[in-house]
């Protein structure tokens, strides 16, 4: 007996929705079984990585808050991805949102009033706009790869985040700590829930989110991204510009960054510091991908992946499992992700060798 | 041809399936030893799924093959080969930096010594009359002569049956002739030849049976010497073909559509530039464009269309005014609409419904997209006109174009522009890989628009639509344009030349007329 993969006549819709969950799945099988082989206790593991953040409610406002990133720049990213242009840069794209805005924060210390938090966000969206575009005019002048670049340019952001507050941006009374002073209050993002972490940019990444899916199905702009995506030719044909797709996806990509980094500087950090990059930017491309490149999709997505971060964080404390093995989940998620994607498209048939009339 | 002779190959009940599709159904036909044996069917109707059979690149799930009397089971294309079986296909499979005997070379399942291999290679081109320099480069040579490479290649093997598909559609009718006489020659000498065609002229001046498949059966067997082509055609499409009706003796208004030595830059190096190409194309005119596929025909419909900029504002001029430097979107505003000949892709998004493939060129003229939000009821209603106005068989606006058969999304695409009332439509290969009815559709809906005042430009590699529909004609070779022909005057023959005859650079002129070549010695 042997299996065959078939071409299905049409894509499944219904696989386009389970292939995520077979992807969680076989990532929590597949995870136990490995930190059981290296022995941790796995089934351990998985249970402190993707139940315990659900089942226990004390968790739940660091689900929103790990969340409320994710969910900006997975958005941001599955709009480019929807038009090929590949921004892998978005943890650059965040550092260099969260400067700029640090930046205003730093120089208006001396005031105080309702106008200082709006212009460090739009100093935060215009960093990120300014970092992607180094990629984009790479891209539509020279056609060098914007994979490449802006991977690249995310060292680079790192760079310039320690350099600044090592040196120029380094708080005098911090004792020689590398960091800047805390943000007032004027600065920092309020809370919307009392008596938790829940800042101001979580309702508003839900928003964002939302906001985003109505554009990419109902405008212009998201025909504009989905053409260019889905046929070029098509596109050029239809009188949509490649190269102002390619700026459009990148300032997009590279503003929602931007407006992530600058709310956790604002919120969970109030200050800039050099751990400022947790990789947001990298697991919003799992995010991005996992949500099916749809705003939508990308909340749920969030949730999802928020769920890895801090259960990863719990089975730190409660089973020693290494920082790394989170790393190891969210890797593995997308992989099986990409791997039963195959199955949108593809069905598998057993066939029965060389005897006329196959079975159905 | 001894009737008591096997038959050199017999297919009986060949039957495959495919996702969704049964692509032969009992399929059952036999060649005798030097017959020249056509296989005639529409797009789809499953010529090319039986012909890999034959060769051995799929399996049948029924039936049964014979080859001299005996049953055979074709594993691989190379058993095929051992068997005596060679086919040169309709797409090359050629390498353009490696020479005529290099390709050649590398294609061959025994290895022989290379100057044995060129001894043969000389002396197959000698006895067929095929003429070619073994050790030119592919990328320097005319379809024409790759093809000729390809026949080579089938020929080292002596085969006792070739398998011609479509072999015509890329040739001049000089080249045509040429093709023709060689493979008379092998006939004569024995060889079977299964030959694979719509064209029923072709059919008629070269095949001794023709076998008529329709939707995956074979629904006729016949001597084409006996049959018109009208009736080879209504067996094919199995049902009565209905005439193009055009007035007689039209008038022409007012030039709509002027271009004046329009040159666009290639966009790659194997493409092929626009290279100072005029015309002038009158209200109600038809304006024809033939030539060879690969002749710069789609760089020109990207130039008129827009997608490609040229340097000069002028060289286009749209009722009066210049349009050469404005963009798709604004010629499309001004009335200019193209419809390039790759469907899928490029006319419109495989996997976007009919109502999303409507808003891709629609929206401005019939302001489909204010405020930019996309007023999907109304893509939804233009998109059902469309569908009913021309007949287009799909399961309502929401189908996926990808999901169309393709007479039914090129019915589609050509509504789509058709009905935006286009003051200019420039078309490419608007019946390619579309089955008759569909094709006869989209015919009468070109004269139509024509007939309402319209300027059309037809560009095709089909010489018999050119001539059925087109009141003007020019041809196009290596990007540029000749002089217009009034299609009452001009020559099948003259044509042919003008599409083959200045092939390659001035010092290196390949094809001569009657289709043989010039080679340094």
């Amino acid at each position: 007996m042997q299996y065959r993969l078939e071409k299905r006549p049409e894509p499944s819709r219904l696989m386009l929705y389970l292939s995520p969950v077979a992807a969680v799945v076989l990532t929590a099988v597949v995870g136990a079984v490995i930190f059981s082989l290296i022995g941790y206790d796995g089934v351990g593991a998985v249970r402190e990585i993707f139940l315990t953040p659900i089942l226990n409610p004390l968790k739940w406002q660091d689900l929103g808050v790990k969340a409320a990133p994710l969910i900006l720049i997975g958005v941001g990213l599955a709009i480019g991805y929807k038009a090929n242009v590949w921004n892998i840069g978005a943890e650059g794209q965040y550092v260099i949102g969260g400067l700029a805005g640090t930046g205003v924060a730093l120089a208006t210390r001396d005031f105080s009033g309702p106008w200082i938090l709006p212009l460090m966000v739009l100093a935060g969206i215009l960093g990120g706009m300014a970092w992607a575009s180094i990629p984009a005019l790479l891209k539509t002048r020279l056609r060098v790869s914007e994979i490449l670049t802006s991977l690249m340019l995310t060292y680079v952001a790192i760079q310039v985040l320690n350099y600044l507050v090592l040196g120029p941006w380094k708080d005098p009374m911090g004792f020689g700590f590398p960091q800047t002073v805390m943000f007032t209050s004027s600065q920092s993002l309020p809370r919307v829930i009392p008596g938790t972490i829940v800042h101001l940019g979580v309702p508003l990444a839900f928003l964002i989110a939302l906001i985003a899916w109505l554009v990419m199905s109902r405008s212009l702009f998201g025909f504009q991204i989905r053409v260019v995506g889905a046929a070029p030719q098509a596109a050029r044909y239809g009188g949509f510009s490649a190269n102002r797709t390619i700026w459009l996806a990148l300032l997009v990509s590279g503003g929602l960054a931007g407006l992530a980094g600058i709310f956790e500087a604002a919120g969970p950090f109030g200050r800039m510091v050099p751990q400022f990059p947790t990789n947001y930017g990298f697991t919003a491309i799992i995010v991005a991908f996992l949500g099916r490149l749809n705003p939508l999709g990308v909340i749920f997505a969030g949730l999802a992946m928020a769920v890895a971060v801090v259960g990863g964080d719990v089975a730190q404390t409660t089973i020693r499992l290494p920082n790394a093995a989170v790393g190891i989940f969210q890797a593995m998620m997308l992989f099986f992700l990409l791997a039963s994607d195959i199955l949108v498209r593809y069905r598998l048939r057993r066939v029965v060798p060389q005897t006329a009339g196959s079975a159905a | 041809m001894d009737a008591n002779l096997p038959h050199r190959l017999e297919l009986s009940g060949i039957t495959k399936q495919f996702p969704g599709v049964l692509a032969n159904d009992r399929v059952s036909f036999a060649v005798r030893p030097g017959e020249i044996h056509a296989l005639l069917g529409e797009n789809g109707a499953g010529k090319s799924t039986l012909v890999k059979m034959i060769y051995g690149v799929m399996q049948p799930d029924a039936g049964e093959i014979a080859w001299n009397g005996q049953a055979v089971t074709i594993a691989n294309p190379k058993q095929a080969r051992r068997l005596g079986i060679g086919m040169v296909f309709q797409h090359f499979s050629l390498f353009e930096a490696l020479t005529v005997f290099e390709n050649i070379a590398l294609g061959m399942d025994t290895s022989t010594g290379s100057r044995d291999l060129e001894a043969r290679i000389r002396e197959v081109m000698a006895t067929y009359d095929l003429k070619l320099d073994p050790h030119r480069v592919v990328s320097t040579l005319s379809v024409g002569e790759r093809q000729r490479i390809e026949i080579v290649r089938a020929l080292l093997l002596n085969p006792k049956l070739l398998i011609m598909d479509e072999p015509t559609s890329v040739l001049t009718p000089q080249e045509v002739e040429a093709l023709f006489e060689t493979l008379r020659q092998l006939a004569s000498e024995g060889c079977s030849i299964l030959y694979i065609s719509h064209k029923l002229h072709e059919i008629k001046a070269l095949c001794d049976t023709a076998t008529i498949l329709r939707a995956g059966r074979v629904v006729a067997t016949c001597d084409p010497k006996q049959e018109t082509s009208r009736s080879m055609a209504e067996k094919m499409i199995g049902a009565g073909l209905k005439d193009i009706a055009k007035a007689e003796n039209r008038s022409f208004g007012e030039p709509r559509l002027v271009v004046e030595r329009l040159s666009t830059r290639a966009e790659d190096e194997f493409g092929v530039a626009v290279d100072a190409v005029s015309c002038s194309v009158r209200s109600g005119e038809i304006f024809g464009i033939a030539g060879v596929a690969g002749n710069g025909q789609n760089a020109l419909l990207d130039a008129l269309s827009g997608e490609v900029l040229g340097t000069d504002a002028n060289a286009i001029i749209l009722d009066g005014k210049p349009v050469g430097l404005t963009d798709v979107n604004g010629r499309r505003k001004l009335g200019l609409c193209a419809v390039p000949e790759e469907r899928h892709g490029h006319a419109a998004v495989a996997d976007f419904t009919l109502a999303d493939n409507v808003v891709l060129t629609a929206r401005d003229r019939l302001k489909m997209a204010s405020g930019g939000l996309i007023d999907a009821g109304a893509a939804r209603t233009y998109t059902g006109k469309v569908i009913s106005t021309f007949d287009v068989k799909a399961t309502g606006t929401q189908a996926i174009a990808g999901s169309l058969s393709g007479g039914n999304l090129q019915k589609f695409i050509m509504g789509r522009e058709i009905l935006q009332r286009p003051c200019v439509l420039v078309v490419s290969q608007p019946t390619w890989g579309v089955d008759a009815g569909a094709a006869a559709a989209i015919h009468q809906a070109i004269v139509d628009l024509a007939a309402e005042g319209s300027a059309i430009v037809l560009i095709s590699q089909d010489l018999d639509e050119l001539l059925t529909l087109c009141d003007t004609i020019a041809v196009m070779n290596e990007g540029r344009l000749s002089r217009a022909l009034d299609v009452g005057e001009a020559s099948v023959e003259e044509i042919g030349l003008l599409m083959g005859g200045v092939h390659g650079t001035s010092e290196e002129t390949h094809i001569q007329p009657g289709g043989g070549v010039a080679v340094p010695a």
